[in-house]
């Protein structure tokens, strides 16, 4: 050491620690001790039947032995009908939801619409999220009767709210000199909108559309169960008379095409930056 | 003839970012505006085509008074002003000739545009003014694929085929190197004096504003403290726009290096151009 820093010998060390989130000690404890008691009663509280689940791990066990050996001929006819008439409410579903979902986006985001438009619109797509697929499709079910019809209405509905939140969520995020630029060319509203909008927004919007159409997939084999058409009718059926071989077929299936997708979907996402 | 008069601008926050703003600007002169950030440089010159709305105040371009048309007037007197921009503010996912276009997107209906089936007029003067910024070449290329120098060449092009009358011009060179910053404001000072254009330029380097404007403007806190040509702004003139600092330095004569041939060159070309 020089003499030049011998006398910072002398200086107070100093510690330093990262600021607590909740400043009061009380506080900070009390709320963790708190949320353990809570986590730990609220476990109690669900009335285990251990002889029961001691028989049902039979049945599980056959359901999954099953897998080895799956039949997909015997119910054939039935599971390729299912799987069509699934995959033919993905994609219309799809399409018609994209297409009316865009024009809402446009009137939900706040940088676009007058703020009564966009009220109405942001409105509408939280009135459409706030129910559940399944709630709808019984709705649709019973409005319009068993089958795809139903289906693909649910579908069409919550592809509606979903593209259109998460678009105008995009649009709100554009960068604005781009806009602005645009718009200060003298160019009209819909011109604005195709040449400093949509140019920013359309990675976006096809990844939104393809990652729909997974999503759309896997619940369209989920709507048969309260009849609103599709494979999970046929895999309703098969579980009820307690066909576990065709059930796994069908889910083997179902799993083969998701995958598919999701192998499409990451390829074409990655394709559009 | 470009006339602000009385131009006031409050925001909602409470802010009175300017304070009524006389200026006139007469054909074909460069004007630039300096002052400190936050004194109302943008705010003015965004009034001028209403991307803000002046709160008071008139805005008149060659006898039409800009602040009180209607929106679809508006729309129709924006083809009349060209503006370019600080991050050049091209759309990155379009082409530089679709970028270029946008400019004149006043003048085509909608089907027009999104078919992107450009009048053959408008894409001759496209090639026109890109090989004049000296990027012919390459008009199929998206704009992220430019460096900052040759997007802004692109913007100074999109705010050219407007065919304006005035060009607003905010912090062109904010984003480029000292080099590049000198070309772009040497090509939108020859190109403002070929086109007889007037143009307001915001610009924070004092330095390059003096080696290129006509008449520079001093804003501060919203208003104009200073108007005058670029030899009067003495230290005390910027001390009064700035505040205290040694600015010797800073309006230092700068020798013009040789940086510029490219665009000299094309400046001929462009003469050869106009006369077929």
């Amino acid at each position: 050491m020089n003499a030049s820093t011998a006398t910072s010998g002398n200086e107070k060390r100093r510690s330093w620690k990262r600021p607590p989130l909740i400043k009061d000690t009380k506080w900070r404890y009390g709320l963790l001790v708190f949320f353990t008691l809570y986590f730990i009663a609220a476990f109690v509280s669900y009335e285990v039947n251990w002889t029961r689940v001691y028989e049902g791990l039979d049945r599980g066990w056959e359901f999954i032995k099953s897998f080895a050996h799956p039949d997909f001929t015997t119910r054939w006819p039935d599971i390729s009908e299912g799987i069509w008439e699934s995959i033919v409410i993905t994609i219309t579903s799809t399409v018609a939801g994209i297409f009316l979902a865009i024009p809402l986006a446009l009137g939900a985001a706040a940088n676009l619409a007058p703020k009564a438009v966009y009220l109405f619109c942001r409105g509408i797509i939280s009135i459409n999220r706030a129910l559940h697929e399944i709630i709808v499709a019984i709705l649709m079910v019973a409005i319009f009767g068993f089958g795809p019809l139903a289906g693909f209405i649910t579908l069409t509905l919550s592809t509606i709210g979903f593209i259109a939140k998460l678009l105008a969520e995009d649009i709100e995020n554009i960068s604005k000199p781009q806009a602005e630029a645009v718009k200060s060319t003298g160019s009209g509203w819909w011109q604005w909108i195709n040449y400093a909008v949509q140019p920013q927004v359309m990675p976006r919007l096809i990844g939104l559309s393809i990652y729909r159409l997974d999503i759309n997939f896997r619940s369209s084999s989920i709507l048969g169960l309260v009849g609103a058409g599709g494979v999970g009718a046929t895999l309703n059926t098969a579980f009820d008379r307690y066909e576990f071989d065709t059930a796994a077929a069908i889910i083997i299936l179902i799993i083969a095409i998701v995958m598919v997708l999701e192998y499409v979907s990451g390829f074409i996402r990655a394709r559009v930056q | 003839m470009l006339q602000l008069e009385n131009l006031g601008k409050r925001y909602k926050t409470g802010d009175d970012a300017l304070k009524g703003v006389n200026l006139d600007i007469p054909d074909g002169q460069l004007v630039g505006l300096i002052g400190p950030s936050g004194a109302g440089k943008s705010t003015l010159i965004r009034c001028v085509n209403r991307l803000v709305e002046p709160t008071t105040g008139t805005v008149t371009l060659n006898d039409v008074e800009v602040s009180a048309l209607s929106s679809r007037g508006l729309r129709k007197e924006r083809r009349k002003m060209g503006m370019i921009f600080q991050e050049y503010a091209l759309v990155d996912r379009l082409t530089i000739m679709e970028n270029v276009m946008s400019g004149r997107l006043g003048y085509m209906g909608f089907w027009r545009s999104f078919f992107r089936k450009y009048a053959q007029s408008d894409i001759d003067e496209a090639f026109r003014l890109l090989e004049r910024v000296g990027l012919d070449h390459m008009v199929d290329k998206r704009a992220d694929e430019l460096s900052g120098g040759q997007k802004q060449r692109v913007g100074i092009a999109r705010a050219l085929i407007q065919d304006p009358e005035v060009i607003l011009i905010d912090e062109p060179t904010a984003s480029l190197d000292p080099k590049t910053s000198r070309q772009i404001m040497r090509l939108i000072s020859e190109l403002c004096r070929e086109r007889n254009l007037s143009a307001i330029v915001n610009i924070h380097d004092v330095a390059l504003a003096q080696m290129f404007v006509e008449r520079i403007v001093g804003l501060q806190m919203g208003e104009i403290i200073f108007d005058g040509t670029p030899d009067e702004l003495t230290p005390e003139v910027l001390t009064q726009i700035y505040g205290e600092e040694d600015w010797e330095a800073t309006i230092e004569e700068v020798d013009e290096d040789d940086d510029d041939t490219i665009d000299k060159n094309s400046a001929d070309e462009k003469s050869v151009a106009t006369n077929t």
